[in-house]
């Protein structure tokens, strides 16, 4: 079985690799040498197991997220779906051509995707555009990465916070599309009951 | 006396805490060389159990800093005429030390007729750290009994990627040394490092990342509660608390500054701080580091810990770019952010 690395972050490697028939992604939370090896296993469970758990629960509730094959407690792997598409930091790149009509659209995808996962108590933790993607067969729009993401008490700050990562993305890298975050944030507002209350966090928070 | 023109000396004055410290810097300009002509440091140094408070502190940096001046000047071995530069840390730091600081550096300079400049502690640290080390654009870990922050420099300003939401990690460590009765002799985190340095056995403790910032107050409590009940029970030893406490926060420490590396794609951390002095949190620091191809800077405890000369290095950094704090405007502050400065000095 041929395993490629494709990403080192802080927290793990990621690698392409069949998995069964499939092709897969293998997200594997290296052990930290500099933890102590109690603290290292405690933690790395721990998130492991969120992590697997908000993917599940997306699914479930109709969010896209790549579907979750296997967890490998053992060697703190998950092995998920590998999704064939790209990311929405490419669409908006510079050079990219994107309609005005097809940025509307991609905004409403990510408004309503983000309200229904936060309407769930899920928070992504790490919401960048290099996170979102856009499927090439259907051309859904799929969320990615959930390494830092957990489920709340009905937290609106830190749903707040979700938004305010995603609009520092927007302003770092992507300043001549702040009018598509904020048509990010209008559909966002309209398709999720509690939306008033984030919006006002995400306000005070500026 | 000095004779070349093309060096600059700043005299360096910090207080912000319990270290009342004067320091004497060079910086040749034709040369680009750095040289420290003195650093003397004094310390409040209270009874085990407790922790030092603003007005004894205070009283403290009165009684010492001439005495701490004269011995500075003498070891420079320079006259007063020699002195381009009086630095004062402005903050951040506990009020009543910081000002009886800053009235001897504002009477010396009316005394002496040398411009002022008044300096972030913070900035201090991170531009001593980078002289001492040669560390050119790290990730800075600064951590002391005031001050935890993750940094990054970008754009004139060293930014502030994570922080704690509550106390800081030394603070956490000196007051659970109080809790032990450890000696503040020469410093409780010391004390803590040894004692850390026996124990073995791990006792679970909260652990709270919160993306790139961290918080520690929860875990203090948590450790107060237990460690009275565990230590009569004989489950585990002061030793066992301390090495537990450690790993614990300083993991924490550790995984807020990789995330800020691998965020921005930096190889290089430099800790400054007094709790930069622990070799324990070194080490992880290293390993980590290594698992990431990276380096590890740091400093030992002449500029770890709070010093005059950091002052008055980045004091004369801000001085060679055209900065001074005019008399009037020469204040304290308790709250003083890192990016509040601009930096002018750098690229």
């Amino acid at each position: 079985m041929s395993k490629n690395l494709i990403k080192q972050g802080a927290e793990a490697r990621v690698y392409t690799t069949p998995f069964l028939t499939r092709a897969a992604i293998a997200k594997e939370r290296f052990r930290k040498t500099y933890r102590h090896p109690l603290l290292d296993k405690k933690l790395t469970d721990r998130r492991l197991v969120q992590e697997a758990r908000c993917l599940v629960k997306c699914r479930n509730i109709g969010v896209d997220v790549p579907a979750v094959y296997f967890v490998d407690l053992e060697n703190r792997t998950i092995y998920m779906e590998y999704i064939e598409g790209k990311t929405v930091n490419d669409l908006l790149a510079d050079g990219a051509a994107i309609t005005t009509e097809e940025s509307d659209e991609l905004a409403k995808k990510i408004g309503e995707a983000l309200a229904k996962m936060h309407a769930a108590e899920m928070i992504h933790g790490d919401l960048t555009t290099s996170n979102l993607m856009i499927r090439d067969v259907n051309k859904s729009l799929a969320i990615i990465d959930f390494g830092l993401s957990f489920i709340t008490s009905c937290s609106v700050e830190d749903k707040a916070v979700d938004l305010y990562v995603l609009e520092k993305t927007f302003l770092s890298t992507h300043p001549h599309a702040h009018h598509l975050f904020l048509t990010i944030l209008k559909v966002y507002g309209e398709s999720y009951n509690n939306a008033k209350s984030v919006l006002r966090k995400l306000d005070e928070g500026k | 006396m000095k004779s070349n023109t093309n060096v600059l000396i700043a005299l360096g004055l910090e207080g912000s805490a319990n270290k009342v410290g004067v320091g004497v810097i060079s910086h040749d300009l034709s040369t680009g060389a750095v040289e420290i002509l003195s650093n003397i440091r004094h310390t409040h140094i209270t009874p085990p159990g407790t922790g030092f408070l603003p007005r004894d502190t205070a009283a403290h940096h009165r009684e010492h800093i001439l005495p701490v001046l004269t011995e500075a000047l003498k070891v420079a071995g320079i006259e007063t005429e020699d002195i381009d530069v009086i630095c004062y840390t402005k903050g951040p730091g506990m009020g009543a030390p910081l000002i009886s600081v800053a009235v001897v550096a504002r009477t010396l300079s009316l005394l002496w007729n040398k411009p002022l400049v008044g300096v972030n502690h913070c900035v201090g640290h991170i531009e001593m750290g980078r002289q001492v080390t040669g560390a050119e654009n790290p990730v800075v870990l600064y951590v002391s009994g005031g001050n935890t922050q993750v940094i990054a420099y970008a754009e004139q300003r060293y930014r502030i990627f994570g922080e704690t939401l509550d106390i800081a990690v030394g603070n956490c460590l000196d007051r659970f040394a109080r809790v032990l009765n450890l000696p503040n002799d020469p410093s409780p985190g010391y004390n803590i490092e040894q004692y850390a340095k026996r124990g073995e056995k791990f006792i679970e403790l909260p652990y709270t990342v919160k993306g790139m910032d961290v918080s520690f107050s929860g875990i203090l409590s948590h450790i107060e509660s237990i460690a009275p009940d565990l230590l009569s029970r004989n489950e585990c030893t002061p030793e066992d608390l301390c090495f537990s406490l450690q790993e614990t926060l300083f993991a924490m420490l550790v995984e807020t500054t990789e995330r800020a590396m691998a965020h921005i794609g930096s190889k290089e951390v430099l800790i400054v701080g007094g709790v930069g002095c622990n070799l324990r949190l070194q080490s992880m620091m290293a390993q980590m580091a290594e698992q990431r191809d990276g380096k590890v800077f740091a400093t030992d405890e002449r500029y770890c810990i709070d010093n005059g000369i950091m002052i008055a290095h980045a004091g004369l950094l801000a001085f060679r770019s055209g900065y001074t704090t005019p008399l009037e405007n020469s204040t304290c502050t308790q709250r003083y952010r890192t990016d509040e400065v601009f930096v002018k000095w750098r690229e």
